[in-house]
């Protein structure tokens, strides 16, 4: 019997099928017990009076915390971009053949990953303790070219806590970064060299726009948390959010409203990242997936899509 | 200008201890086409990178249109040639590699118009108009603004070949063009090869394709752990070989 003779017998589409799914009582007892425990912890949330919800409202849009939220923003920024451009320095130093050059990036990343990011704040902080005669730019053992006479004119609280952020955070973008550019295969390379295109080209036009699809994810991840331990900035007393409902519950007492006024703008903003981190990497994955409008809401019940190589 | 193209005489190159290339001596001469066959490990791929600057021999001399490969020679010394320098000489040598090597996050006519513009600071507009001319002539016309992902691996190559024509190299190195593809993609990229071939660009071909060597080559060169063993006209070589080693690939092969 040829193949054409087969299927045409086969025209009339079958029945549908309707078989009894599987009994899962574990589902239904597990998700029982999840209902349960969220209808106590929110009861609480709603009777107990110390969260004090009025305060919440009344100070969730307050000058002081609107101030807080937006240098918190301006810090996060600064620092990522900062921390970033460090990033792809050191990680282009680590990489190349010059040992002093990848030797000395080792030696960074080592460092400023190893102590805390609270002992390097308060460092910076207090860098006027170290050269209290000013700090100047210019020859090792020679003259200076700049000089400062106050060093705490020029290390401010916001300049003190975007150096501490940022050179902290070239110490992790730079890991992230030479992942990337390891994951763009030798090939793409050599055929950016047999074009003529020198070696700051292929970086930039080849190299690193593909190395971005492997970039972009972690450093969304960075980005969150950068905006979070901005408020470890608070301790220099600098009013980026945290610090600002501390000045708020300084006076009026109210501790836990005023934290959760704080709680509730981190929330936002990460939130917000969530989103942006999302339109990203669909921008950057470009030309690496046949299907490239993975949902977001795939995302979210936490499928990766596939990005399998051309 | 001198009539040849490449040569190499007792061109040698180690990678640490092993010693890749023995003594390569050949020439091509300008038009010509030049096929290499040879077993794996041969030294086929080294030999192309060779030429391109993309490895540095360790003895002998390599020569492209007359121009010592990779080095200056001053009359006592030899001395680097500084990258950018490499960069230009490799800009006028077209390569063609196995697994095509295109920019995935670029399109076909975004691959072909990229090192024109950025490499020889030919305008976009006229960057555009070769490449689409090219595509169009490796018959891609309908896939300018196609990614590399959604592209059948002949249709890749073919816009790699594109790619490599547009810098309007003096000579193209093809590294065995064809053997990532499937059988009945073969004869497209073969065709634009050939193509290529009647219109006088000097080309230097690692292929298995016995059938092109035969057709489009004017020397077949058979190398086996880093030497030439025979060279010679395709009819001579793919039909009546004088060496062992030659007979009983080309019997393995056919
Ligand atoms: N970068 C490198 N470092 C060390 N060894 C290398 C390197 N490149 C090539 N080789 C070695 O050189 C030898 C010749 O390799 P080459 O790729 O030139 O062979 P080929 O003739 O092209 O083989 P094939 O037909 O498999 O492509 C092989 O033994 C290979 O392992
Ligand atoms: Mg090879």
């Amino acid at each position: 019997m040829s193949t054409s003779e087969l299927s045409k017998e086969r025209t009339g589409r079958p029945e549908e099928i309707k078989a009894v799914p599987v009994r899962r009582p574990g589902r239904w007892i597990a998700a029982a017990i999840v209902l349960v425990i969220a209808a106590s912890i929110a009861r609480s949330i709603v009777t107990n009076k110390s969260f004090g919800w009025h305060y919440v409202g009344q100070y969730l849009f307050d000058s002081r915390v609107l101030h807080g939220v937006l240098v918190t923003i301006e810090l996060t920024a600064a620092s990522m971009v900062v921390g970033i451009g460090l990033g792809v320095i050191l990680a282009v130093m680590r990489l190349s053949p010059n040992p002093v050059l990848s030797g000395a990036s080792w030696l960074y990343i080592w460092f400023f990953r190893g102590t805390p990011l609270l002992v390097q704040i308060l460092f910076w902080y207090n860098i006027a303790a170290l050269f209290p005669h000013g700090i100047g730019l210019g020859v090792p053992f020679g003259p200076d070219v700049v000089h400062y006479t106050h060093t705490n004119s020029l290390i401010t609280a916001f300049v003190a806590g975007l150096l501490a952020l940022s050179i902290n955070e070239g110490a992790y973008m730079a890991e992230i970064v030479r992942a990337g550019i390891i994951s763009v295969p030798e090939g793409q390379t050599e055929a950016a060299q047999s074009l003529g295109m020198s070696r700051i080209q292929t970086l930039r036009m080849i190299v690193l726009p593909q190395a971005m699809r492997v970039i972009i994810p972690p450093t969304g991840n960075e980005t969150i948390s950068m905006l979070k331990n901005t408020s470890l900035i608070s301790v220099t007393a600098y009013a980026e959010l945290l610090y600002a409902t501390q000045e708020i519950y300084d006076v009026n007492y109210q501790v836990i409203p005023l934290l959760i006024v704080a709680s509730i703008w981190y929330l936002v903003m990460t939130s917000v990242l969530y989103v942006g981190q999302y339109f990203i990497e669909r921008r950057y994955g470009r030309g690496f997936s046949r299907a490239q409008q993975a949902s977001m809401r795939a995302r979210w019940l936490g499928f990766r899509h596939e990005t399998g190589a051309a | 200008m001198s009539d040849t193209m490449v040569k190499a005489e007792n061109v040698h190159k180690r990678f640490g201890r092993l010693e890749v290339l023995k003594g390569i001596d050949l020439e091509v001469q300008r038009g010509e086409v030049m096929c290499m066959l040879g077993p794996s490990g041969s030294g086929k791929s080294t030999f192309l990178r060779c030429i391109n600057h993309l490895e540095k021999i360790n003895a002998g001399r390599l020569y492209v249109d007359g121009e010592l490969v990779g080095y200056r020679d001053d009359g006592d010394k030899l001395h680097e040639l500084h990258e950018r320098e490499v960069a230009r000489k490799r800009a006028e040598i077209g390569m063609v590699f196995q697994s095509f090597n295109l920019f995935p996050h670029m399109t076909a006519l975004e691959n072909v118009t990229l090192a024109p513009t950025r490499v020889l600071g030919v305008s976009r507009d006229e960057a555009r108009r070769r490449a689409t001319e090219l595509l169009e002539r490796v018959g891609l016309g309908d896939k300018l603004s196609t990614y590399p992902v959604a592209l059948s691996g002949g249709q890749q190559q073919r816009v790699a070949i594109a790619r490599a024509l547009a810098m309007q190299p003096k000579l193209m190195l093809f590294d065995e063009p064809t053997s990532a593809l499937d059988p009945e993609l073969v004869g497209d990229v073969l065709d634009a090869m050939r193509q290529l071939a009647r219109d006088g660009m000097t080309m230097i071909v690692v292929t298995h394709e016995m059938g092109f060597a035969r057709e489009v080559a004017d020397t077949v060169v058979f190398m086996n752990e880093g030497v030439v063993v025979e060279s010679g006209r395709p009819d001579r070589v793919l039909s009546s070989p004088q060496h062992e080693r030659t007979k009983s690939f080309i019997a393995k092969v056919l």
